[in-house]
């Protein structure tokens, strides 16, 4: 039994397709990623896996149980953290857990062991109020209060969205932590780079998934060649490059380019000696293996050309 | 249950912690019985008045004197024809006319009965009441003093016969505090739950506690605790202050009084409840519950204008306002003091509209987000 599973899910909010046929499943204890931009679905996936929402037609099933129809012992067992911070800032951050373990009919020791890491963290505040918190720290708050009741599966939506590096990082040391003892995790997030620190990730545009995989296994269905490209005047670079009509694409990358071709159809040497001619310096141009990104650039690109 | 404790504990916090809203909901119901109370001072005191006599008997000349001899009235104007009468009240010149109709002498001497109509702006009610009391009370005791030679009776055999312009009910001065009672009720049970509750929706708390077991229907309940206890401690200020301050008696039973305030309290509550089911922004939450529920309290109720007056189509819409059966029913326990029996019909509309809302409520409560 998967502890989430989806079955040709639909939703539509009037003439908007929200949720566009979506199908799949996520194995015990992993820590499964929905990669997407916003718009793209991830929210209204977790609504309806939560019980929050009913889907147009299609089936979603939690630890076995249908969304619909057994949406109570739903309730029972799943955590949930919403995209956006949804505790009571008026109280305190002790009273918010409190009232979230009361709520699963918890208490605060009974799974203690299971926030402690990141509640030390919150304890010095524990008498602050929830609105007064930084954004890390209202995020760990938001999964503390999650966790309480041990959940066996937990679905977070964008927790890192609007946080810094440091406490994003942090966040996804402690999912790892999570995942270890047992805990599902369904977890949403706008950033590529967070997809590798998934167990797998599904990649979503427009309401469907383009491709559902181990991070690894994503990056190798890369079929071009890519390369990373720099050089002085990046802007003008890129101009250039996408007129060179072998070259399939180019991204910014930060301070580079990515540059992809398929293979076979133009040597590297070939592209090198566009640019010199064109009056660009100092120029490197170095093979690189695709990120999560890149990929998720490339199949966007195919789903585009067959006209979705 | 120990959910239950703990959303309600969780609300006073809320509201604890909101110690400016706390005061005003507190202090509001304090404020306005003052400035009502003191709006609706009914000395009377050098109010103008017209005589039209064309008796001219001694008696009527007697009672003339009589009435500008006090401090009560001042005779502004001595009038030679009833066409006089509706111009010196529109022209506001005075507040009450005195008229004598020929015979008038001749009929209390011989006959020991005669009439003498007293006309009355009643625009300003409560002067107007008072008036007409210091005015009859005069009247009545000048003519008796005619008859004490004792011949037809002992009784006191002039009666004024009153005709008010206005407003003829002429309703109690007091009127206002069951009416004032009604609109904070209103506004904190109705208004402040359903903000309060929409607050949930719109900052996505909702969402977390219908993501988990809780029975969303006892967030609500819990919900409303605070405010019936606020409103509990608001019906005991304004009624303490009616009592020692203004010194409004509660002339009926307390015990119902108090039964129709609570009962007024949870058809207030369940209203506040059903707003909170049909919208999902505070400021919705306030316009319906302020336009569709504060306004026609204030206007339809009967707590400025009595509903009789008010055309047809008003009238039935004021029926179905929730305040305006509290604040008949409890005029008559309060102010007129009739037995329970005669407000049983305000009772059970009120319990009709408790049971109607509370059901539309559960009917109409969402478990999921759409």
């Amino acid at each position: 039994m998967y502890p989430v599973e989806v079955v040709g899910l639909n939703k539509s909010y009037g003439k908007v397709r929200a949720l566009n046929g979506l199908n799949f499943s996520v194995n015990p204890g992993e820590i499964f990623g929905i990669i997407g931009p916003d718009g793209s679905g991830k929210s209204t996936l977790f609504r309806i896996l939560t019980t929050l929402l009913l889907p147009d037609s299609g089936v979603a099933l939690v630890d076995g149980f249908d969304t619909i129809k057994d949406y109570k012992k739903i309730r029972n067992r799943i955590g949930y953290m919403p995209g956006r911070f949804s505790l009571y800032k008026d109280l305190t951050v002790e009273e918010n857990l409190k009232l979230f373990a009361t709520v699963f009919n918890s208490d605060i020791k009974q799974n203690y062991y299971l926030i402690e890491p990141i509640y030390k963290q919150l304890e010095p505040f524990s008498g602050r109020r929830a609105g007064n918190l930084s954004g890390g720290m209202k995020q760990k708050l938001a999964l503390s209060c999650a966790l309480i009741h041990k959940p066996s599966v937990l679905f977070l939506d964008e927790p890192t969205t609007g946080v810094d590096p440091v406490s994003r990082k942090e966040f996804w040391e402690i999912l790892s932590t999570l995942s270890k003892e047992g805990i599902t995790i369904v977890v949403s997030t706008p950033y590529m780079d967070e997809a590798s620190l998934c167990t797998r990730v599904a990649l979503m545009l427009k309401g469907r998934i383009l491709k559902s995989d181990t991070p690894a296994d994503i990056v190798k269905s890369y079929t071009r060649e890519l390369y990373s490209v720099k050089s002085k005047n990046i802007s003008g670079l890129l101009k250039d490059l996408k007129r060179v009509p072998e070259v399939k694409s180019v991204f910014a990358f930060g301070e580079h380019l990515h540059l992809s071709l398929d293979p076979g159809t133009i040597t590297l040497d070939k592209i090198n000696e566009i640019i010199i001619k064109q009056g660009y310096r100092d120029v490197y141009i170095n093979k690189i293996f695709p990120t999560i990104e890149d990929t998720y650039m490339l199949f966007s690109e195919e789903d585009f050309k067959n006209g979705r | 249950m120990k959910q239950f404790g703990a959303f309600v504990k969780k609300e006073f916090f809320h509201i604890l912690r909101d110690p400016r809203t706390v005061m005003l909901l507190l202090i509001m119901p304090v404020i306005q019985i003052i400035l009502f109370g003191f709006a609706l001072t009914n000395e009377v005191k050098n109010v103008n008045i017209a005589v039209f006599n064309s008796d001219l008997s001694i008696e009527s000349r007697i009672i003339t004197e009589r009435l500008s001899a006090g401090e009560s009235f001042q005779i502004k104007k001595y009038l030679h024809s009833h066409t006089e009468i509706p111009e010196v009240i529109e022209k506001g010149e005075v507040k009450l006319v005195i008229v004598f109709n020929k015979g008038f002498g001749s009929d209390l001497r011989h006959t020991g009965k005669a009439s003498v109509n007293v006309i009355a702006d009643a625009s300003e009610p409560n002067l107007a009441q008072s008036a007409l009391m210091y005015a009859t009370n005069i009247i009545r005791a000048s003519s008796q003093e005619f008859l004490k030679g004792g011949e037809v009776s002992s009784a006191p055999r002039v009666e004024p016969s009153l005709r008010l312009l206005y407003n003829p009910q002429l309703k109690s001065a007091y009127n206002f505090v069951p009416g004032v009672m009604g609109m904070i009720l209103m506004l904190i049970c109705a208004m402040m739950t359903s903000i309060s509750i929409v607050r949930e929706k719109e900052t996505g708390t909702m969402e977390l506690l219908l993501a988990s077991p809780v029975k969303p229907f006892g967030i609500i309940i819990a919900k409303t605790i605070p405010y019936f206890v606020i409103s509990v401690i608001n019906i005991a200020t304004i009624l303490v202050l009616s009592i020692y301050l203004l010194n409004v008696p509660i002339s009926g039973s307390l015990f119902w009084l108090l039964f129709i305030s609570f009962l007024f309290v949870l058809v207030s509550l369940s209203v506040g409840m059903l707003i909170s089911t049909l919208v999902d922004s505070q400021v919705a939450a306030m316009l319906i519950s302020g336009m569709v529920f504060m306004m026609p309290v204030i206007l339809l109720s009967g707590m400025i204008y009595p509903v009789e007056n008010m055309p047809k189509i008003l009238q039935v819409i004021a029926q179905i306002i929730p305040a305006k059966w509290f604040i008949a029913g409890a005029r008559k326990l309060m102010i007129q003091g009739v037995d329970v029996v005669y407000a049983l019909r305000e009772i059970a509309v009120l319990t009709f509209m408790l049971i109607l809302f509370f059901g539309l409520t559960i009917k109409n409560f969402k478990y999921r987000l759409d």
